[in-house]
């Protein structure tokens, strides 16, 4: 008996699961997929120095639910480390830091594992550290550092084609920076919704046109209901018919011919109606000058197209070989595989499911055609249709990091050019910046900062000398010399707060990273707490 | 340029860095106002209040407790959910339906020695202008804008020129997805929350009749389902927008209109976001925009470096979504901000409106969002929403138009409304044509 009831009952729908719930308002923000890249994550802090910015990151990490995370740092917990560092308590005093803050990181989640190191077993060194660990999916380490050990870091990152973070706190300032090991490309970058309008309307294909020109054949002797229900799409398409014709065949093309265009859809809603206007044809009059334009290739994806990765394209990954069929989709079709969605609009509903399903089906048969040509670049090669799909609807809007970096890191001496390059491009925008009303450079900031790469702390005519070495000329800077006296202050010491807003920005960038989602920094961040903001400089 | 001596604290060792920034001048520092062998014993002394315990309110205790200050008062009337835990992380799976007030002042005192944390499990409306006075500082980490509204109104009628305390700074922070903003508001003196309201402009409100009539999105069958379906059905007594048998409910009803519609994309996730107009959140944003407010509320009590708030920037916006982009910049108090300025502020209306059409405008205008605004003019109630008799006896006004109100161009009206205190917002009627 119980069986036929139960047979009987509608089945239960799927509620979310207790992870689902946990992780509720984070899987709005990057989905299933970037929830399992993050679960299979393993990251390494090296840590220094007072060393809270790090521990600040690892927790906004471990409580999203990074896979594994694990600490190398030899201090031993003071008194001082208790003043600053919120993952420590009265307990841990004299005991390794690694063991205690690891320990305390993994009460925020039961779901992660935690490692630290040195231990009193087998692993006592970084170099062992790194030689036994589960390959590390990017690495963060504190500044300062010893040379040495930054040498063992950069070399795993070279082998291993892992990311590095290196993190500089002190006082009032920060900054960290991001060394990726090559060319970084993101398709899943989350553009402003407003931004992603493609509705194709200059170059519609025939499935569109006709079902355009169905709805509005007669569209003077439509009753109110109907005209007042054109979706917006239809009304531009139809008077566009109408301006060629008076216009040699030629869409309007001008900022002024658009108003007129404007004004020629405007002119043709009813007025002598119950309601006034017709919000159909208000929508069709606001969405002219952003939707009656030729689309053009966005920089981001011409950046793409202009790459020369080191490996031949059908060698290399299946991203070189989606964009390369995409060059030639535009080189062919003078656009872009089209995005496929539709803005809301007024229009009835069963319209509008008919006007998304006409943009969705044509949006397949881009994607279908990027694949095969796809396919025929490397002939053999298994292509995900899903992602090719999904590079399609992203195309404007992909992007690459690192782009103009080589595979291999370049010589130090190149770094140190183009410190110099940015430097006095920096100082000469200062000069202006009364009147361009620009905010001044924080690169001053990174000068002292990196001053002290090496060493606990020096005072500021110290910093002001390593300067010297570094940048001739930038020490007598008024700026630079004000930088050097705020991290002198310091000696060493981090501030809470300046830890925790760099800690967070850190984990933005590594959770952007790990997930290949949004779009993460190119390559350096400086933050001014004395100023409240940043500045991202390519260093 | 810095001078080499700094003033410890009680416990010289564990705070030293933190002595050595709040205790000598910087070369940005301003001499005329700091007094380095002060702040120490100033800062033990200093009440301040953190208004909200979840993903701000957190990190904001944390913060403040390793930023010297000794007597913090938290306000919250929530308790914890399950997901809270993945940023509120002072938060366990064993804390969940215990408050949030209580369970995170436990856990910053044990965690910080010296630290003592009062916590009030309550809302913020249930407490006094004495209460308020009380504190030299409050940081606000809420992700309710009619809360922001309601303190935000009461720290400003707080003030009382002649009485120097009276000056309560208000230090706000916001977070939402990737991004966040961070602000200082002296109350009277620079712009408040109230001048800055139509910087978040409340999403546009779907017509009734796209969601009665034709749908077209997901969102209108989740919307269909809230306001037209459960008040036709009435499945349960009331709504409880965090009982899952509810929501499930609501997804069922909207996953068969967009059957019947064929509209996809409704899921239980949609529902819930859509329900209870969820905003996501994350750690790391929340660690940023927490940590960027109690920077500034150290550089306040200490004045050991100039802070966000008077004369110049008093706003940090921050987005992290493309790279990372901060905008910090000075937002101007408005002669007409209904809260801290002296001006009535111009209000469009069509003389034709009925009183009711007004009333609902009131709440759709980015500038205003009223929801249950009462209104008066030149000394007569026009509407009262509450008590009920006062509202069947003012309920008549709302079907009769502006003009036979008596109401005249130029004509100033006091709006309140029960989410703001006491503070009656003043708008001048500016008559428009119909359109
Ligand atoms: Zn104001």
């Amino acid at each position: 008996m119980t069986e036929i009831v139960a047979n009987q009952t509608p089945p239960i729908l799927h509620g979310p699961t207790e992870k689902e719930k946990k992780y509720d308002r984070q899987l709005r923000l990057w989905a299933a997929s970037g929830q399992a890249a993050l679960e299979s994550a393993n990251l390494l802090l090296v840590n220094s120095g007072p060393g809270v910015s790090g521990v600040e990151a690892l927790k906004n990490l471990v409580l999203p639910g990074i896979g594994r995370f694990a600490i190398y740092d030899e201090a031993t917990v003071g008194e001082a480390d208790l003043g600053v560092n919120f993952f420590l308590d009265q307990s841990c005093l004299g005991k390794p830091r690694a063991q205690c803050v690891t320990s305390l990181l993994c009460e925020l989640n039961p779901e992660v594992e935690g490692a630290w190191y040195p231990n009193a077993e087998d692993v006592t060194t970084l170099e062992s550290t790194l030689a036994t660990s589960p390959l590390f999916t990017a690495i963060m380490y504190a500044l300062p550092i010893a040379k040495d050990t930054l040498a063992l870091l950069e070399d795993y990152g070279r082998r291993n084609r892992t990311p590095l973070v290196a993190i500089h706190s002190a006082g009032f300032y920060s900054y960290f920076q991001i060394s990726l090991p090559g060319a970084f490309p993101i398709v899943d970058t989350h553009p402003d919704e407003t931004a992603t309008t493609d509705l194709r309307l200059l170059q519609p294909w025939p499935e569109l046109v006709e079902f355009a020109s169905d709805m509005t054949k007669d569209i003077d002797n439509l009753d109110n209901y109907e005209h007042g229900h054109l979706p917006f799409v239809t009304i531009l398409l139809h008077y566009l018919e109408k301006w060629r014709e008076t216009h040699g065949g030629a869409n309007p093309a001008t900022y002024k011919e658009k108003i007129e265009f404007r004004t020629l859809v405007q002119k043709a809603a009813r007025t002598n109606i119950p309601e006034g206007g017709e919000e159909n044809f208000d929508e069709a009059a606001a969405a002219v000058l952003k939707t009656v334009v030729q689309p053009s290739l966005p920089s981001g994806l011409k950046k793409v197209f202009e790459h020369e990765p080191k490996k031949p394209i059908a060698e290399g990954s299946s991203f070189w070989i989606v964009a390369e069929a995409i060059k030639g989709f535009h080189a062919k079709h003078d656009c872009l595989p089209l995005r496929g969605s539709v803005p809301d609009m007024k229009a009835q509903s069963k319209v509008y499911v008919q006007l998304q399903n006409i943009y969705k089906a044509k949006a397949r048969q881009d994607a279908a055609e990027v694949l095969e040509t796809a396919q025929s670049i490397a002939p053999g090669r298994h292509f995900d249709a899903a992602e090719v799909e999904l590079f399609c609807k992203n195309a404007p809007f992909v992007k690459l990091i690192n782009a103009t970096e080589g595979d291999e890191s370049e010589s130090n001496l190149g770094a140190a050019d183009r410190l110099r390059e940015v430097t006095a491009q920096e100082f000469a925008s200062d000069e202006n910046a009364e009147l361009t009303l620009a905010p001044l450079s924080l690169l001053p900031i990174y000068l002292a900062l990196k001053a002290t790469s090496h060493v606990a702390s020096a005072s500021a005519d110290e910093i002001l000398a390593d300067v010297a070495k570094t940048v001739p000329g930038a020490n007598d800077q008024e700026r630079v010399v004000q930088a050097a006296q705020e991290v002198a202050r310091a000696e060493g010491g981090e501030l809470h707060n300046i830890a925790a807003v760099t800690g967070g920005m850190v984990a933005q960038e590594l959770i952007k990273i790990i997930t290949k989602q949004y779009i993460p920094v190119d390559n350096t961040c400086i933050f001014d707490g004395i100023a409240s903001r940043c500045q991202v400089l390519r260093l | 340029m810095a001078s080499a001596q700094a003033y410890p604290s009680s416990e010289p060792e564990r705070w030293k860095y933190l002595d050595r920034i709040r205790t000598r001048a910087g070369p940005f520092t301003n001499d005329g106002i700091f007094d380095g062998s002060m702040v120490a014993g100033q800062m033990d002394k200093m009440k301040i209040l953190v208004i909200g315990a979840g993903g701000l309110g957190c990190e904001i205790l944390k913060n403040l407790a390793l930023s010297g200050f000794k007597d913090i008062h938290v306000i919250d009337m929530d308790t914890i959910d399950i997901s809270n835990l993945n940023r509120q992380f002072l938060f366990r799976q064993a804390d969940v339906g215990s408050s949030k007030a209580e369970v995170a002042a436990r856990f910053v005192e044990q965690r910080v020695r010296g630290v003592r944390i009062t916590p009030h499990n309550c809302r913020i409306q249930d407490k006094d202008e004495d209460f308020y006075m009380g504190f030299q500082l409050v940081v606000c980490g809420l992700d309710s804008i009619e809360a922001r509204r309601w303190i935000n109104a009461t720290l400003v009628n707080m003030v009382d020129d002649a009485v120097e305390d009276s000056y309560t700074p208000l230090i706000d922070g916001g977070t939402e997805g990737f991004k966040g903003q961070a602000r200082v508001v002296i109350p009277t003196i620079t712009s408040c929350l109230e001048c800055q309201l139509d910087m978040h402009a409340p999403r546009a409100a779907v017509p009734l009749c796209t969601l009665a009539t034709i749908p077209r999105q997901p969102e209108h069958c989740v919307e269909w389902a809230h306001v037209i379906a459960w008040d036709q059905e009435k499945p349960f007594p009331e709504l409880d927008k965090d009982d899952p048998a509810h929501i499930g409910w609501l997804y069922q009803k909207a996953l068969a209109r967009a059957h019947e519609f064929r509209i996809s994309g409704v899921t239980y996730a949609l529902t819930q976001g859509v329900v209870k107009n969820i905003i996501p959140a994350i750690a790391a944003t929340n660690s940023v925009i927490a940590a960027a407010c109690c920077n500034e509320a150290l550089k306040i009590s200490s004045s050991c470096a100039p802070a966000l708030g008077y004369p110049d920037d008093n706003y940090m916006m921050y987005s992290g979504n493309d790279a990372i982009y901060t905008y910090t910049f000075k937002h101007e108090q408005k002669d007409d901000c209904p809260v801290c300025g002296n001006l009535a502020r111009e209000l469009d209306v069509d003389p034709a409106w009925t009183l009711g059409e007004l009333v609902e405008s009131l709440a759709a205008r980015p500038a205003a969002q009223l929801r249950k605004p009462s209104v008066r003019a030149a000394g007569k109630t026009l509407y009262m929403q509450s008590p009920a008799s006062l509202e069947a006896q003012t309920r008549p006004n709302l079907e009769r138009t502006l003009s036979d109100l008596g109401l005249r161009e130029g004509d100033e009206i006091g709006v309140t409304d029960p989410a703001f205190a006491t503070v009656s917002f003043k708008f001048k009627l500016k008559f428009t044509k119909k359109s």
